[in-house]
């Protein structure tokens, strides 16, 4: 039994590290898509593009433009005087933000009235709109709170502290907002299932498209022979791909990795039953390549989308909430973002864990068995 | 029957059919242990989906078999303990050297550490690889593969071998190594079954089957197909200027066919005795010297067009 594993194991690990395609697979993708997801998928709101249009040109309204490009949220990027340029930059996307003062600003403050003027914003990305508002507001409650000391220091000779409920905002497990201390650990996730997935499927149907696969069928090796000596090399690989990633996302990256790596890698393994089950599954319906292609993909994108990757899942409407709990990637994402970002352990996870590995051995296990019925 | 130690192989009204497609139509045959037993049939006659039923890659859609005294259904495992299978297709790890395929397979049947060494070199020496050791199977030519894939197949000394078009598209001299290798296993007690499109290769058959659109319509040895199993005769006519006399003799009543073979006609008669004075007398009577029209012993060739032609014939008429 181990004799027949062994030689088909051996056999794999040649193939699998013969292949040139292979090695971009393994070790060229993961870094592009670390990098997309690390710098490009950034929804960090920093140095929104702005147009000044300042009409009013006074002392008051310098002051508060100066409030806003002071803070790194907002950068001036044009000056303009007409509509039209103002209309002709947001229609473009050459800015995301418009600051316009209208004549009387300045005289209105000074005369203690109430002075408006204009934000105008580009929220055809309405995520990225309501992060500018709120920033914009932050920058006008702190103009407002300099505008009333100032204006008691006027009247009066000492000054009362002025007691009001100031929120301090501290964002748990990711101090600095950082979405890719978010994306990254679901990056890893997606690398590892895509691997292992293809890997998996598209061995077993290269042997059916260059009929090798009649060679193994006629000879004594037992269908699980078969399946554990083609899933073990590909298990792993994924394993070592998870502490590639891993590297690179805490050394270029500075992901924190707060809990233990033991444990990301015990349930990476878990994971796995599920990604190399589904590969298992793929292989039986697929008698090509190009068909395990693309059924790898048919699955992929709704088992991410229903993962929390993008998407938080507390957003979704609640008939899908529940069916995200049937998608084993879930809850290995919940599990990689709580081992990296809160170091949390077995006693929060182990829910969690089970999940995966109840999953893990039914998808495995049904798998296994339509591939045994599947070779006849 | 089926006790009888001396059978190898036998099958019993074996159907296979592809949906509402019959591919292989209740066929029968025994094959003797120690015989090499050759299938032929045009494209698509049946012959690969014949030998994936025995050798347990398809389930038969109704009939019975035995492979080595084991039913070819439910006894698949121990069927697979005794066969060795040469599949159409190429059917080695291209991306593997020649040693390490070699070595794929001596795993893969579990062959005796002790004795994994002299195997290898046995299947490179009579494949005549020895150069090619360390290379990748894809840079190999094609005869060269398919000796190594003959040497794997057979790696476990397994007593029934099933070779499905093991010389298609190789060249002369490796037909003739494989032909080699395979009379040797014969000698040796080995059961060969074998399909080929090639009919000089059938006749190094102990016997052939011949399979057209799923079924048997002959079986036999070489020499009973060529005299009891083809009714018509062939006569052979030398003669002048032969491609001029192929049209005129297939004109003479009793001669159903003609055909060149080099200058000489090959002409297929119903009788011999009735048709051959009718042929020269034809040449005499255009005053032709140096002919001679005598009976031959037709080619398997002959005999196989013969019989199809006559198998369409009928069910034509049936139809
Ligand atoms: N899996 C399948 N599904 C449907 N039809 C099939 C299948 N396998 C074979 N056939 C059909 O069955 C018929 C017999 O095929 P088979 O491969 O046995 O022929 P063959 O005698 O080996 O021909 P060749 O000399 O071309 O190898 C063909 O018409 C083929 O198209
Ligand atoms: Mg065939």
């Amino acid at each position: 039994m181990f004799e027949r594993i062994k030689s088909i194991l051996i056999k794999e690990f040649l193939q699998v590290f013969r292949d040139p395609r292979m090695k971009v697979v393994m070790f060229v993708s993961p870094l592009v898509q670390l990098i997309v997801f690390g710098y490009a998928a950034n929804t960090d709101v920093q140095n929104v593009p702005t147009a000044i249009y300042d009409l009013d040109n006074t002392f008051q309204s310098r002051q508060l433009i100066r409030a806003f490009t002071y803070s790194h949220y907002f950068t001036a990027k044009y000056f303009i005087a007409t509509d039209r340029e103002q209309n002709r930059l947001i229609n473009k996307g050459r800015v995301s933000a418009v600051l316009r003062f209208d004549r009387g600003f300045g005289r209105d403050l000074e005369g203690n009235r109430s002075a408006e003027f204009q934000l105008i914003l580009d929220a055809s990305d309405s995520n990225t709109a309501s992060i500018v508002l709120s920033y914009a507001n932050q920058v006008l409650q702190q103009f407002n709170g300099g505008m009333l000391q100032e204006r008691m220091t006027v009247f009066m000779e000492t000054v009362p502290a002025i007691a009001g409920v100031d929120m301090r905002d501290r964002a748990w497990f990711n101090e600095n907002l950082e979405s890719k201390n978010y994306y990254i650990p679901g990056v890893m996730a997606l690398i590892v299932t895509v691997m292992t997935l293809l890997l998996t499927s598209m061995s077993i149907v290269r042997e059916k498209e260059i009929g090798t696969i009649e060679q193994l069928i006629v000879s004594p090796l037992r269908p699980i022979e078969l399946i554990l000596g083609k899933l073990a090399p590909f298990a792993v690989i994924g394993l070592a791909e998870m502490l590639l990633v891993t590297t690179i996302g805490v050394l270029w990256f500075s992901i924190p990795i707060r809990g233990s790596l033991l444990l990301l890698l015990g349930t990476t393994a878990i994971y796995l039953l599920t990604s190399l089950g589904v590969g298992l599954f793929i292989s039986t319906l697929s008698s090509t390549q190009q068909e395990a292609m693309m059924s790898t993909f048919l699955f992929f994108f709704p088992a991410n989308l229903l993962s929390g990757f993008m998407y938080p899942i507390q957003n979704m409407p609640v008939p899908v909430q529940y069916l995200t709990y049937l998608n084993p990637l879930r809850y290995y994402l919940v599990i990689l973002r709580g081992i990296f970002l809160k170091g949390v352990g077995v006693q929060v996870l182990w829910a969690d864990i089970v999940a995966l590995l109840i999953f893990g051995i039914i998808i495995l296990g049904l798998s296994s068995l339509r591939f045994r019925r599947s070779l006849g | 029957m089926s006790q009888d130690t001396t059978v190898a192989v036998e099958v019993h009204d074996l159907e296979k059919c592809f949906g509402s497609f019959v591919a292989v139509n209740r066929v029968n045959f025994q094959i003797a242990r120690g015989e090499i037993f050759g299938f032929l049939g045009p494209n698509g006659a049946g012959k690969s989906t014949t030998i994936r039923m025995l050798c347990g890659i398809l389930t038969p859609t109704s009939g019975s078999g035995k492979v080595a005294g084991f039913d070819i259904v439910r006894e698949q495992r121990q069927i697979r303990q005794n066969i060795g299978y040469m599949s159409q297709k190429f059917s080695l790890y291209d991306d593997l050297t020649v040693e390490e395929n070699i070595d794929f397979y001596s795993g893969l049947y579990r062959i005796p550490n002790s004795e994994r060494a002299a195997r290898k070199e046995e299947i490179i020496k009579t494949a005549g690889i020895e150069e090619f050791r360390t290379r990748l199977t894809k840079d190999i030519s094609g005869g060269w593969k398919q000796r190594l894939a003959l040497g794997c197949a057979i790696i476990h000394r397994p007593t029934i071998i099933f070779l499905d078009e093991p010389t298609s598209g190789v060249d002369p001299i490796t037909r003739g190594n494989s032909w080699a290798t395979i009379k040797e296993m014969a000698a040796h007690g080995v059961t060969v079954f074998v399909t080929t499109h090639y009919m000089d290769e059938a006749e190094n058959c102990n016997r052939l089957a011949l399979i057209y659109k799923g079924t048997r319509i002959a079986i036999g040895t070489p020499m009973e197909m060529k005299t009891v199993i083809m009714k018509d005769q062939v006569m052979e006519i030398q003669v002048p200027d032969s491609e001029i006399w192929s049209e005129r003799v297939r004109a003479v009543s009793g001669v159903k066919q003609t055909a060149l073979f080099g200058t000489a006609i090959h002409a297929v008669v119903e009788s011999a005795e009735k048709t051959g004075p009718a042929i020269e007398a034809l040449f005499k009577g255009a005053g032709v010297a140096g002919y001679t029209v005598r009976k031959i012993l037709p080619s398997l060739e002959d005999v196989f067009v013969s019989l199809i032609e006559e198998y369409d014939h009928e069910h034509i008429k049936a139809a």
